[in-house]
């Protein structure tokens, strides 16, 4: 049952990536995004991580991915990108990512070699306490880098056009 | 029973994938959005390992990758919003005076 329901996850999630890469128009770039974006959440649950799961699907696809539609609503692009004209630039980066592929897997394999453990559990009571304790000071850092980013963005881009 | 080595695969195409819309694409939006994914391909490396190994520390660090991921998203528009502004446009074709 969860194979299967990995399979139709990560098929979902590979073939949204793809038809990002190939499609043209960037809000449907977008769109596709949050689609692969949600079906990673689900991945996430099978990975015995409900608390990352929900906060994959209510972060990224609900809020990174609605600032990503606000800014190409800003940027209001008539025309469509104009279809590639130099192969020579995709043909390259492919190649590099397929070698970068089978180094990703080769490391992959060999640390598969630490797998069998027991499971973490799923409590959320746990990994709250986590936070809480050993992640302190990382947490109220993140929460100070959130205000930095906050009062940035507001600085780098809150300006009127005539300023 | 998912074998862990699924996980890893899967990651790793989804990285490989990012890299590719990153060299593919034109326009910082998109190659944003690549980032994104390529960061997505990380978090979800960190889950397989955590459940591999048997600790929740993997999902702590996968929360404050994504608030990171969340402010540098803010931070990264901003910049993109503000090259709209004095060029007129995000293709990066058309900022190629910017390497120097």
């Amino acid at each position: 049952m969860a194979l299967t329901i990995f399979v139709i996850l990560s098929a979902l999630c590979v073939g949204a990536v793809a038809a990002m890469i190939i499609s043209r128009n960037q809000a449907y770039s977008a769109l596709f995004l949050v689609l692969a974006f949600a079906c990673l959440g689900g991945i996430f649950g099978l990975l015995d991580a409900p608390f990352a799961a929900v906060v994959q699907v209510l972060v990224y696809a609900g809020a990174i991915m609605v600032l990503f539609l606000f800014a190409i609503m800003m940027f209001n692009l008539r025309r469509p990108e104009p279809p590639e004209r130099k192969r020579v630039r995709i043909v390259l980066g492919t190649a590099l990512a397929v070698i970068l592929l089978g180094e990703l897997l080769l490391a992959a394999r060999r640390a598969l070699g630490t797998a069998g453990a027991v499971p973490p559990g799923r409590d959320i009571a746990h990994l709250g306490r986590l936070l809480f304790t050993d992640n302190l000071y990382a947490f109220e850092i993140t929460s100070l880098l959130i205000l930095a980013a906050l009062v940035g963005a507001l600085a780098l881009a809150g300006k009127k056009e005539g300023e | 029973m998912i074998p862990p080595a699924a996980f890893f695969v899967l990651a790793a195409v989804l990285f490989v994938l990012g890299v590719i819309a990153f060299f593919v694409k034109k326009d910082l939006l998109t190659q944003f959005m690549a980032v994104e994914i390529m960061l997505n391909a990380g978090n979800l490396a960190v889950l397989a390992l955590s459940k591999a190994s048997g600790k929740a520390d993997g999902q702590a660090l996968v929360l404050f990758v994504i608030t990171v991921a969340a402010a540098e998203a803010v931070i990264g528009l901003a910049i993109i919003v503000l090259v709209f502004r004095q060029r007129k446009s995000i293709r990066t074709d058309d900022l190629k005076d910017l390497k120097g």
